[in-house]
């Protein structure tokens, strides 16, 4: 991995002193599939030497065996890690790759173009700073192409490379380059970017990587690692207010208490005044402590511990912020979602929200308008699904502090996890507060949100057998197995609504009658709570039926030759696919 | 690393902003989690992430212990610079070895070293961590070390089984990372995942970080084998017809147990040196290990099965 500094071999501290100032640029390739993206890195990391002999031995034997540039060395094969990708030939999933020029380090991800893997690419464009666009010469822009620029602006890329390859396919034609440059122009206006390069390459050839190519003399401006090493990332992050997370509360013994987290924007000295957003306490910085001894000054993206001249109530997940300039903190807000998972948004269910150090319940209450990513128009929808984009409703559980994300990505940006999963469903960026009251359409909770909660359908089963106790026994063992699965359970028996309920009945006709009615409402009401309701109850099946043919009731007939545990074992069975459902079922009858 | 003390700071160089971004990984790990630990190879790697945890949560001591899976095969000195940096830093030290290798005589040499690293190394691993329920547990581990990893996240959820799932890895984005897990599953923390072999060794000249001698050139017996600079540690190598122990000026790259783990011939001493020598060397710093080379994407399939 020889960089081309002549100083490592003649003068290796003078060298190591020189790495010291180095910077560090984050950025993302991102393109259709087939456009080059992992050619592209796979040079970029051949050119500035990172590729080792022995990498390159097994680089060259595997584009022998399954790369598909003929004789020739199969960049791509360096950055498609997984086997699986290898064998599909397509790059799936988000890897990094590192590689440093004596200006900077290099921190890329190589994002997929396949469409259904949109999320990854929000997922490598989070951290980045720049993105470098692919276009296929030949191919213009695409859907894709369009998709992805609007993705790296939603998530705040500012710098844009917009390199178009293949350039030996169209002859090096300036017209074509000329021509495509214009067109994404136009495109990119509504998305607001600060600067724009369009570079001609060859990622197989090497034309205009590293070295100026010789077959593009009618292009002037920089190669693409020129561009890279010399992009200017505007570090306005230091010059924001003050922001700073708590992650962790530093106590090693009475007399030390502090406030440990990353400075998400600002600076901060000792004596410098900061409010907690929750509480509005505020108090001044005493120390900022650090291994390496107090710091006059810090700023952001240091992880630091402060101390403060006065005792005020903070833990994990408050916001340190300047007094003068403080965040939003408010229970409901509109925010940009962009759809990560499989199982869709479903409005009026329960999320958590994980924003900076904080974790809070939230529920979506609904959605203002999704983005329709390739024409970037607002359409109406109720839900999104993977790889959608909308702004939604969020009504948090109790008030957060955070920014709009266009002011600072860290303290604006958020992830939703299901509950029941613990999936990482949604990326998100708050916009704006919202006023209470503001929030007319919320619906009551009912029973559909108060199950989706515990992430199961509310069910009713209905154990009912001519031998005492038989029906009980069949009921608990039921019930047992269910709650060791980790659903949220209410069992009625005779025994316990005899005692209580309809403790004040007769065993006559009108009492028997009375007594299934306040059996029925009772578990009407458990199922109301979202549970899955077992009753064991000796009456006839069919007034059952009849009484509560609305609800989601599956009724067992416990005489039947079976011994307990096959019983309970049929089930289960049968009701696998109504607890599969996630929503309410149609009524059974098993036995 | 010492920042500087002008009135109007600079911005972070790439070193401080990968330090940052380390300490706050191993911040929010413990903060989120109830019972982590630190997994504790003895390398370059492992020093540099204990130095990061003793930033991170100064004054207070780094909340959680090292655990060292000891396949019995280290090299001695990495034993005993173990030892000496757990009692130095006041770290609660685990060590754990498979009785059951040990019960069944598990060697380098007489099983091969796929199904040693299996038994010693994998098996001993989740042997450690179901038998302390640790929640989540630190791995020095680099994406730019091998292919797989470089698509891994930061907190890499690994099934009640410790399985790694590379296909439905959970999104991570910003510096956010879920960490809800159910009873019995567990995260893999990697607070130097964006680290390069580079940079730990200028972070470990510039924090004058200490790591075990042998990564410094001496004079030590080797013997040659399958085109690999064998260290004669102790006496179970046992020498083949041929096989002569040689006096060379040796270091290494990379360090694991000692007979996996080749030499290379070198005369740098110092660390400056190290780095001149990395910088202007041709292969790449796992080749000195025997595991990975065994098929392409063997690292992959180490892993799935819960090899860190």
């Amino acid at each position: 991995m020889a960089h081309q500094s002549d100083l490592i071999a003649s003068d290796i501290h003078a060298y190591l002193q020189s790495q010291e100032e180095k910077s560090l640029l984050r950025f993302i390739t991102c393109g259709s599939v087939d456009d080059g993206k992992s050619t592209l890195i796979g040079r970029l990391l051949w050119d500035s030497k990172m590729i080792f002999e022995d990498q390159l031995a097994t680089l060259t034997a595997d584009s022998k065996r399954i790369g598909t540039q003929g004789e020739k060395i199969d960049y791509a094969l360096l950055l498609d890690g997984l086997q699986a990708e290898r064998e599909q030939g397509i790059t799936i999933d988000v890897a990094y790759r590192y590689f440093s020029t004596d200006k900077r380090k290099f921190i890329v991800a190589d994002t997929p173009g396949h469409e259904q893997y949109t999320r990854n690419m929000v997922t490598g464009a989070s951290t980045a700073q720049v993105a470098v666009i692919l276009v296929d010469a030949r191919k213009g822009l695409l859907t894709q192409t369009r998709r992805h620029s609007y993705l790296v602006s939603l998530v705040g890329i500012r710098h844009i490379v917009l390199a178009i390859n293949k350039m030996d396919l169209v002859a090096y034609d300036a017209a074509r380059f000329a021509a495509l440059e214009r067109e994404y122009r136009a495109f990119a206006a509504p998305l607001g970017f600060a600067e724009i390069t369009a570079i001609p390459i060859s990622a197989l050839e090497g034309d205009n990587i590293l070295v100026r190519s010789a077959r593009t003399p009618w292009y002037a401006g920089p190669t693409l690692m020129e561009q890279l090493e010399t992009v200017a990332i505007a570090d306005v992050a230091a010059t924001q207010p003050f922001r700073l997370p708590v992650q962790w509360v530093n106590r090693p013994h009475l007399d030390f208490r502090g406030f440990a987290g990353t400075i998400a924007a600002g600076t901060i000295r000792p004596g410098d005044r900061v409010v907690v957003a929750a509480s509005g306490r505020s108090s001044r910085v005493s120390r900022i402590v650090t291994l390496d001894g107090d710091l006059p000054v810090a700023i952001a993206g240091q992880a630091v511990t402060l101390t403060l001249e006065d005792e005020i109530d903070i833990s994990r997940g408050d916001l340190l912020a300047s007094a003068d300039q403080p965040p939003e903190h408010t229970e409901r807000c509109r925010a940009r979602l962009v759809w990560l998972h499989e199982e869709p948004l479903v409005a009026g269910r329960g999320y958590l929200l994980k924003s900076g150090a904080a974790t809070v319940p939230v529920s979506v209450d609904g959605l203002e308008h999704k983005v329709n990513v390739n024409t970037l128009a607002e359409e109406p929808g109720t839900g999104l699904a993977l790889n959608e984009v909308g702004v939604a409703r969020l009504h948090l559980d109790r008030p957060l502090a955070f920014d709009r994300y266009r002011d600072n990505r860290v303290t604006g940006s958020f992830i939703l996890i299901d509950r029941v999963s613990n999936a990482t469903v949604a990326a998100g960026m708050f916009e704006a507060p919202l006023a209470a009251g503001a929030e007319e359409t919320a619906s009551a909770v009912d029973r559909r949100r108060r199950a989706a909660l515990k992430g199961q359908p509310p069910l009713l089963l209905w154990f009912s057998g001519r031998h005492p106790g038989a029906s009980a026994d069949a009921a608990r063992a039921v019930e047992s197995r269910l709650h060791r699965r980790g659903l949220h359970t209410a069992l009625l028996d005779d025994a316990r609504l005899g005692d209580g309920l309809n403790r004040d009945l007769g065993s006559d006709a009108t009492g028997q009658e009375e007594s299934l009615r306040r059996a029925s409402e009772a578990a009407r009401l458990l199922l109301d709570a979202g549970l899955i309701v077992v009753v064991s109850s000796d009456v006839p099946l069919r007034a059952v039926q009849l009484l509560l043919a609305d609800e989601p009731l599956t009724v067992v007939n416990v005489d039947d030759d079976r011994d307990a545990a096959s019983l309970c074992e049929a089930v289960l069975r049968q009701l696998e696919p109504l607890l599969a459902a996630k929503d309410i079922v149609s009524p059974g009858i098993i036995c | 690393m010492t920042y500087t003390t002008h009135e109007n700071p600079k911005a972070l160089t790439h070193l401080q902003q990968l330090e940052a971004e380390s300490i706050h990984i191993l911040r929010e790990v413990v903060a989120e989690f109830e019972n982590p630990v630190m997994l504790y190879s003895i390398g370059k790697d492992s020093a540099v992430m204990l130095h990061l945890a003793r930033k991170a949560f100064f004054p207070a001591r780094p909340p959680f212990p090292l655990l060292h899976v000891d396949t019995t095969w280290k090299f001695r000195e990495m034993i005993a610079f173990r030892d000496r940096m757990a009692a130095e830093g006041g770290f609660d030290l685990l060590i754990h070895v498979n009785p059951e290798g040990v019960r069944q005589g598990i060697s380098p040499f007489s099983h091969g070293s796929a199904l040693y690293t299996d038994i010693m190394k994998t098996a001993g691993l989740k042997q450690a961590l179901d038998h302390y329920k640790f929640d989540a547990a630190f791995g020095g581990a680099r994406r730019d070390e091998e292919k797989s990893r470089a698509k891994e996240r930061i907190f890499s959820f690994r099934s009640a089984s410790h399985r790694w799932d590379p296909k439905s890895q959970r999104p991570e984005l910003w510096n956010l990372y879920n960490a809800r897990v159910r009873p019995g599953e567990s995260i893999r923390a990697f607070p130097i995942s964006n680290w390069t072999e580079l940079d730990v060794w200028q972070y470990i000249h510039l924090e004058q970080i200490p790591i075990v001698p042998l990564y410094y050139a001496a004079v030590r017996p080797v013997v040659e084998r399958d085109g690999m600079l064998i260290m004669v540690d102790d006496e179970r190598l046992q020498l083949k017809p041929g096989e002569v122990v040689q006096h060379k000026s040796v270091r290494f790259r990379t360090l694991g147990c000692y007979p996996l783990t080749g030499a290379v011939e070198s005369t740098a001493a110092t660390l400056p040196e190290i780095i001149q020598e990395m910088l202007l060397t041709r292969t790449s710093e796992r080749q000195g290990r025997r595991i990975d080379h065994d098929q392409a994407g063997s690292m992959e399939k180490k892993k799935q099965e819960g090899y860190f």
